[in-house]
């Protein structure tokens, strides 16, 4: 598994996110990367970041912002966590990526009181075309890797990581599609409109309890 | 004691006059143990490097490890060997000589000039041999503190070290969580495994099977168990390093020799490396102090002072905790480190977690890596940066 972000995201991704977060609240970002989002939250929102991270250079990136990172994955390390101990947890653009995505996000939403997810939209309608008249597995700019080298190993649309939201019993407070530029879909856009034309979502959910 | 200094040997020499500061404390304020001793006179010998600044916020304290003394960053007294952390320790490294205070201190039953077994017991006025009391790692930690206090030091703007020095760390980020802005401890565990206490304990017997050992008495005896303390350090270093390391180095290599011998005579290269690596330790070391150090070690287990939860060490902790292992450390492996890193995110503690990948196993700590250089870097200029350090 690899957690350099499978795709790396535009700077407004990032934005996105954050603006899911609630000023000076804790939060625990998967894949951190090089500490890109941990450190605008600590200066824009005064978070109190901690982060996991698989390479070695990110940790090492991170550690020498003053960012708190672990070396380690979500599949292995989430479940030493104990419940409750951020508010949010965010997992960027790295779900296709875990081993076991369901098991991923229930621990997300154990430990976090929110989950932010961000996830590249396998339905997005260029890469419906790509299978259905190209007969290929799909490249694009965002999932750039051909199927024998991808991270990638679970792949959904919007509409599936909805219907895996219904079923780990979480609930949706917030959810946004941006189209191939990082803009928003517009909210009058039926869902099966967002899973045709967004080529990412971003959701903020949080477990009934 | 005339007589008695022409039977130490460059160690025990070290022990009662040390080539470094000291700070003695008298029989008014002794120091109360784990064990339930009260210690005094008590000397506690250290070394310092760079310049305390007006604020005392830029001192950094290095811990060191079973074999090593406070001779981090200047030529060993007795071997004239370069210091053993001078790839972290100076101008421009890691724990940077002009920007920041460095202090390292012999740890207590050490035998570089803190008070240890080869010190003089001012009841007998011989070495203590045995009768010095067990030495604990909250022990050592407790004559660090009055070090630190000696020095006019509030807080450390960080704690470093690797393995029973990282065992320090930790002690000093539970028992003084104040006292420490930033912690690295490298390559340890909170409690020694029971793997480790057997191979202390092989150490520990070959010492006390050499008849020259005498009971502890080998000082006054005019006797010394290099034998024994010879063949702890050999079987220990095996401990250091990985077989993968062991065979790159040597191989099946034969020593300054075409064919097999058909003896036992050192034929193989990894053999002879082994009996060199235990002669040159019994010249600068204390067979007794082996013994306590070992001890210590093996009585390491933070989790038991709070109730069996680590977590409970660590809970509420301001400190920020930067955790290193190495790959191919086997003496204390990642799971170790990761067991400390669980218990530091369970108590709410600020962690960072590096694994870094060598095949130089424990050892891997004092060597030239650049990826622990790199982190260590990192680590201390963040958290200089956090605490106003210029």
């Amino acid at each position: 598994m690899n957690f350099a972000r499978p795709h790396a995201p535009p700077r407004v991704d990032l934005l996105r996110v954050a603006e899911l977060v609630a000023p000076k609240s804790r939060v625990l970002d998967v894949g951190c990367g090089d500490g890109a989002l941990l450190r605008l939250l600590a200066e824009e929102r005064s978070v109190d970041g901690r982060g996991i991270e698989l390479s070695q250079q990110g940790v090492n990136d991170c550690v020498a912002k003053g960012l708190s990172v672990i070396q380690g994955d979500a599949d292995a390390d989430l479940v030493d966590y104990p419940d409750d101990a951020f508010d949010y947890v965010i997992l960027s653009q790295t779900l296709q990526a875990t081993r076991q995505p369901r098991v991923v996000l229930e621990h997300m939403l154990r430990i976090g009181r929110r989950a932010i997810v961000s996830v590249p939209n396998f339905g997005h309608w260029r890469i419906r075309a790509q299978v259905a008249f190209g007969g290929r597995m799909p490249v694009t700019e965002s999932l750039a890797h051909s199927w024998y080298d991808t991270p990638n190993i679970h792949f959904c649309t919007i509409a599936d990581f909805v219907a895996l939201a219904r079923d780990v019993g979480a609930t949706i407070d917030k959810s946004v599609a941006l189209d191939l530029a990082g803009h928003p879909l517009h909210r009058m856009f039926s869902p099966w409109a967002w899973n045709l034309l967004g080529d990412q979502a971003i959701f903020l959910l949080h477990r009934k309890r | 004691m005339g007589d008695l200094g022409a039977l130490l040997n460059g160690a025990a020499t070290q022990s009662v006059s040390p080539d470094s500061l000291t700070l003695h404390l008298n029989s008014s304020t002794p120091l109360r143990m784990d064990s339930g001793a009260a210690l005094a006179p008590l000397t506690v010998a250290y070394q310092t490097y760079g310049a305390l600044n007006a604020a005392k916020s830029n001192a950094l304290l290095v811990c060191h490890a079973l074999t090593g003394d406070q001779h981090v960053a200047n030529p060993h007294p007795v071997t004239g060997r370069p210091g053993w952390w001078e790839t972290m320790v100076g101008p421009g490294r890691p724990f940077d000589t002009d920007r920041f205070f460095v202090i390292c201190s012999n740890v207590l039953g050490g035998c570089m000039g803190s008070t240890g077994p080869a010190s003089l017991n001012p009841e007998t006025g011989e070495p203590y041999g045995l009768d010095f009391p067990i030495v604990t790692i909250a022990d050592m930690v407790r004559a660090q503190a009055l070090l630190i206090d000696h020095l006019g030091i509030d807080t450390l703007l960080c704690v470093a070290g690797g393995s029973m020095g990282g065992m320090q760390v930790l002690q000093w980020a539970a028992t003084y969580p104040d006292r420490v802005f930033a912690a690295l401890p490298i390559a340890t565990a909170a409690r020694h495994s029971s793997q480790n206490i057997a191979f202390h304990e092989v150490g520990r017997q070959a010492i006390m099977a050499d008849p020259d050992w005498r009971h502890g008495r080998y000082l006054v005896e005019g006797t010394r168990p290099g034998k024994g303390l010879g063949v702890a350090r050999m079987a220990a270093h095996i401990t250091y390093l990985s077989e993968s390391a062991l065979h790159r180095k040597f191989g099946r290599n034969l020593q300054d020799r075409a064919a097999r011998t058909f003896s036992f005579d050192a034929d193989f290269q990894v053999e002879s490396y082994l009996r060199h690596q235990g002669a040159i330790f019994v010249e600068r070391f204390d067979p007794n102090s082996y013994l306590y150090m070992t001890r210590a070690m093996d009585y390491f287990d933070l989790a038991a002072d709070y109730g069996g939860s680590l977590a409970g060490a660590f809970k509420g902790s301001r400190t920020r905790f930067c955790v290193v292992s190495f790959t191919s450390d086997w003496l204390f492996p990642t799971s170790d480190s990761r067991a400390t890193v669980r218990a530091l995110n369970a108590g709410g503690a600020s962690v960072s977690f590096v694994e870094i990948e060598t095949d130089r196993g424990h050892d891997a700590f004092l060597l030239d890596v650049p990826e622990l250089i790199d982190t260590t870097k990192g680590f201390i200029d963040a958290a200089a940066r956090a605490r106003g350090v210029d």
